[in-house]
């Protein structure tokens, strides 16, 4: 392995290559860096993955276009509405196919409820990556509140695989909206004490100010999508640029910040909540009546022709790609997942910084692993 | 001069940071009523001592799979495979034979459902596309098993027949 290495990089007789991962706790997965090191500081830094690939984009292509949604969860699973909406927005606009107006808010709903949950556990696991393990207790307190609402409606807790081409798989539960509300008054309450334990920390902002800096340039070039380039000042929200859903409906605002650097990353993701119970509130009294799925044929087959979606995940923009030559099978389906993309800035941030920084940079990037390898 | 002020109310700040942090984990730690911790094995029947809550799943819970029976051993399936053609990871394996049935004509009845749990992934589609709603999820959940081949289960009870009227 240290040819490999070296035949890329050149390592002089003062630096060593580590190992970081893929068995290390803050690779969040199995992910592994080959980091080069002159002492403590990271000179040069790999990112090695598919360690988790299991060939989800060629296993589509044997599958009918409701079977691929199971699939789709599974890749970011944190994000696994927003995953199953990709897809479904893609056919249905292959399709042509206008959805009720009901399908539409509460895929919103769910999606913002995703996000939170998201966040909440990229909290916990930010805590503790700097050394904080209570975070973890109180992130995942207020997260089980959101599970139970998409256990009693969605039937599922992480993997929902709510959606299907044309709507939802089945309607939403009495209870539903009575539980959002509840949970937004709540998390209202919990969010500060999220910024008692930690934002305001000393250690914390001690250890992430100022590192891990991306430029604006870079996280454009770099095609950095999500809370990580909002962070640079790149607006890039997908919910705001080219709204799906029932996003033009709400009024919510884009969190921009143009320091970019680990502090500001946290800081982002930590408004998105805000601004999610925000479009909650908005959203939840207002759920029109109507059908919960459009009329569909059981067999769904595309016109021959591409297909592109988009939509924003919790951590950047999630695209799907179809290519149908008229079958009811994909011929290909492509996924443009946000963590590659995101994944490939990592030598650049992390050169010259600290070992114990890296740990904190990578944590405040929020990879999911198999959202990479697929 | 100035720097040592700088470092002392840095000092105070730091100290005060991590003061406001205990504050919210010292509440936490004298009102045992925000305890939100269960106790698992205890509370499934709900007469442990510590458990405050009975666990229970939600009805639409995915556990696994299963076929409802009613009380003549009667269940709803044709055998007509739709369920099998619609699980995305061949889980659902169906055996049927042709039997004559009353009226003289020949007709297709399942043998064998077979349900691989260890397979199968909740995505909820044969539940879902079965035409004469034959299939349903329960809320178990604990599928822990020590040998491999317990996961394949026929969901037909042994000696059940097809409901009337179901067709
Ligand atoms: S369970 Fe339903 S779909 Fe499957 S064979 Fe029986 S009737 Fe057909
Ligand atoms: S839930 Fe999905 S994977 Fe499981 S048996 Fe039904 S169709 Fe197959």
């Amino acid at each position: 392995m240290t040819e490999e290495i070296s035949s890329v990089v050149e390592v002089d007789d003062q630096e060593y290559i580590i190992n970081f991962g893929p068995q290390h706790p803050s690779t969040h997965g199995v992910l592994r860096f080959v980091v080069n090191l002159r002492g403590e500081v990271v000179k040069n830094l790999q990112p090695h993955i598919g360690y988790i690939h299991r060939g989800i984009e060629k296993m589509c292509e044997k599958l009918t276009y409701q079977q691929i949604i199971h699939l789709t969860d599974r890749m970011d699973y944190l994000s696994a509405h927003m995953n199953n909406e990709a897809v479904c927005l893609c056919v249905e606009k292959a399709l042509d196919i206008e959805v009720p107006e009901r399908v539409k808010y509460v895929r919103t709903i769910l999606d913002e409820l995703n996000r939170i949950a998201s966040h909440q556990l990229w909290w916990c696991s930010f805590g503790m990556d700097m050394g904080g393990q209570t975070c973890y207790f109180y992130g995942l307190r207020d997260r089980e509140k959101i599970l139970d609402i998409f256990e009693e409606t969605c039937g599922g807790r992480l993997l929902l695989s709510y959606n299907t081409p044309g709507g939802l798989m089945w309607d939403i539960h009495p209870n539903f909206q009575q539980r959002i509300k509840d949970f937004i008054k709540y998390f209202r309450k919990k969010l500060p004490e999220y910024d008692k334990i930690l934002t305001g920390n000393v250690i914390l902002q001690e250890r992430t100010k100022g590192i891990g800096h991306l430029s604006l340039e870079d996280a454009i070039s770099y095609g950095v999508t999500g809370p990580t380039a909002r962070a640079s000042g790149f607006s890039c929200d997908v919910r705001k640029n080219y709204p799906y859903s029932a996003y033009d409906k709400v009024d919510f605002k884009e969190i921009l910040y143009t320091e970019g650097d680990t502090f500001h990353r946290y800081l982002a993701r930590m408004e998105e909540m805000r601004e999610s119970m925000k479009i909650l509130e908005q959203l939840v009294d207002n759920i029109p009546a109507g059908d919960f799925t459009a009329k569909m044929k059981p067999v769904v087959k595309l016109p021959e022709g591409e297909y592109f979606q988009r939509v924003e995940t919790s951590r950047g923009e999630l695209g799907v790609y179809i290519i149908s030559k008229g079958d009811k099978f994909p011929y290909r389906i492509k996924f443009r997942s946000p963590n590659f993309c995101n994944l490939a800035t990592m030598n650049l941030m992390a050169s010259g910084f600290k070992i114990a920084d890296l740990i904190a940079i990578s944590g405040s990037m929020d990879l999911v692993i198999p959202d990479i390898d697929r | 001069m100035k720097s040592i002020i700088e470092y002392i109310s840095g000092i105070y700040r730091g100290l005060r940071s991590l003061l406001i942090g205990m504050s919210v984990t010292g509440k936490y730690f004298f009102s045992p009523r925000a305890i939100v911790t269960q106790q698992y094995p205890e509370n499934r029947h709900g007469h442990g001592k510590r458990s405050k809550k009975q666990l229970v799943m939600f009805d639409r819970f995915k556990g696994e799979v299963v076929m409802p029976h009613d009380a003549n051993n009667q269940h709803k399936c044709t055998g007509c495979g739709i369920c099998e053609i619609n699980c995305p990871n061949g889980t659902i394996e169906i055996i049927s034979v042709s039997k004559v049935g009353e009226d003289g004509k020949k007709k297709r009845a399942i043998e064998k459902h077979i349900y691989r749990l260890g397979m199968c992934s909740f995505c909820a589609l044969c539940v879902k596309t079965c035409p004469s709603k034959a299939l349903e999820f329960s809320q178990e959940f604990e599928h822990a098993v020590f040998d491999r081949t317990k996961l394949v289960k026929v969901l037909n009870k042994p000696g059940s027949s097809l409901m009337k009227g179901v067709e």
